[in-house]
């Protein structure tokens, strides 16, 4: 029998060699076939989990909801001391200093509940701000990764942003989206903190963060899916000792992580709710 | 267990009003008007069992509260009951749980030193094994627009 493994689109560019060696080591220490298999978009990879083609994945944060919930996956570890952050990013240029009123009140009026029994239409209580022209929208650069987009999004919500009144710009990468603000195309950036803090000097001179989260519970996480349930516990033992050798030591260091750490099933829950709460 | 406020914790000229909590339980509070502001870029978390009472509450949650970790595990929720808020308004949370459903609100909450900070809160169920084993609310940094609409339109719910 041979199981397919797969890594959050996200995550492959920068590691793709680290993950097809961390693969081989799996392999060799399960006595499993494995393989590896690569998708360059949350939608195919989606699909794939979708059809149950899918055993093992190192997951995004905002897919574990659904791999836990529908798909009857189980968490095993995470990457020690590591957390999924998000930074929003201006030009250096741009006067904006703090994420707050930058809109009109009439441009706030898809969010226009204060609490859920409560509206306010009422234009005497709506506040009275510098009025913006109807059409204008605030052009935002992001990637594709659906959690720090969350984060990203959340963090812009203080301002009054909401994705129905800003225009959004994707980007292939990182290093785009910081391009993007350099060149003036947009107003403000999501990074991932860690792509973020990983641009050269000369890019970050010229932008500047505006805030960065501090969330501290949102991770990627390596799961299972029901065909390799019941090797649960024997593949969280294997993991966990990796780094007690230094074969394993050097091949985590390829992906960039010191050791790993188990996730049991409450932690993520937890997780999950966080993100169920999140989303909206 | 939930306790009157004490003078000494308060650090600045203050009201005083009895509030009238679930079942009946009275507490005495001592409110400011100084207020602290959400802090940028994180997410006060705590989670209740299915009576309101705190079970776990993450360090945004102890710094911008004001209490002790001991404090607050035990205590019902209502520990940060702010006498300005509409009573209103947790009808609507409990109602809206106990349905299943998640919540959605503005709050204005009450420090231990009698400040006060506001949140926008998500209040969702947590469900093990198809059981609602206990509720979790997650906290964002609320808008400053949607906070300046609370607080004309609060005090009109009374
Ligand atoms: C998960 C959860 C979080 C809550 N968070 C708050 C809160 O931050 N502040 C607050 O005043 N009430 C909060 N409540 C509502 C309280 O349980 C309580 O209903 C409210 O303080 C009013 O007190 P009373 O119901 O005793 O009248 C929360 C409830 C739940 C289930």
């Amino acid at each position: 029998m041979s199981y397919v493994f797969t890594v959050s689109p996200d995550f492959t560019p920068d590691h793709l060699s680290g993950w097809y060696i961390f693969n081989t080591w799996l392999q060799k220490q399960s006595g499993e076939a494995i393989h590896l298999e690569m998708y360059n978009s949350f939608q195919t990879q989606r699909e794939a989990i979708q059809n149950n083609q899918i055993d093992l994945i190192y997951a995004n944060p905002f897919d574990a909801s659904m791999l836990v919930r529908e798909k009857g996956f189980l968490p095993l570890v995470k990457a020690s001391g590591i957390s999924d952050e998000a930074i929003i990013a201006v030009n250096i240029k741009n006067s904006v200093q703090e994420i707050v009123r930058l809109l009109s009140a009439s441009n706030t009026s898809s969010d226009a509940f204060l609490f859920d029994a409560v509206t306010t239409d009422n234009p005497e209580i709506k506040s009275e701000l510098q009025p913006r022209s109807a059409d204008f929208r605030y052009k935002v650069a992001m990637t594709e990764d659906p959690d720090v987009n969350m984060m990203g999004m959340i963090m812009l919500e203080a301002g009054d942003l909401n994705a129905g009144n800003i225009q959004t710009h994707i980007c292939d990468s990182y290093v785009l989206v910081a391009k993007q603000l350099l060149q003036g195309n947009v107003d403000f950036g999501i990074f991932l903190a860690e792509a973020y803090d990983d641009l050269s000097n000369m890019i970050k001179k010229q932008l500047r963060v505006l805030v960065r989260s501090q969330i501290s519970v949102i991770h990627h996480s390596l799961m299972i899916g029901p065909k390799l349930a019941d090797r649960r516990e024997e593949l969280q033992n294997l993991l966990i000792t990796m780094n007690d050798n230094q074969k394993g030591k050097d091949i985590l260091a390829s992906l960039k992580f010191d050791s790993w750490v188990k996730v049991d099933d409450e932690e993520m829950e937890f997780m999950i709710d966080l993100m169920d709460a999140l989303a909206t | 267990m939930i306790v009157d406020m004490k003078a000494e914790d308060i650090t600045a000229d203050y009201k005083e009003i009895t509030l009238t909590l679930y079942g009946g339980i009275t507490r005495k509070v001592l409110y400011t008007e100084i207020e602290t502001p959400y802090p940028d870029g994180k997410l006060i978390v705590s989670t209740t069992d299915k009576n309101g009472v705190i079970t776990h509450v993450n360090q945004a949650f102890i710094e911008m509260s004001g209490y002790t970790e001991s404090e607050l595990i035990n205590s019902p929720h209502s520990i940060l009951r702010h006498p300005d808020m509409p009573s209103a308004a947790f009808k609507d949370l409990w109602d809206t749980v106990n349905k299943g459903e998640r919540w959605q609100g503005y709050v204005k909450n009450l420090r231990k030193d009698g400040g006060y900070y506001w949140v926008k809160a998500t209040v969702i169920p947590n469900i093990r094994h198809g059981q609602v084993v206990g509720y979790t609310s997650v906290r964002r940094k609320p808008s400053r627009t949607k906070v300046e609409e609370c607080i004309k339109l609060y005090p009109t719910l009374f």
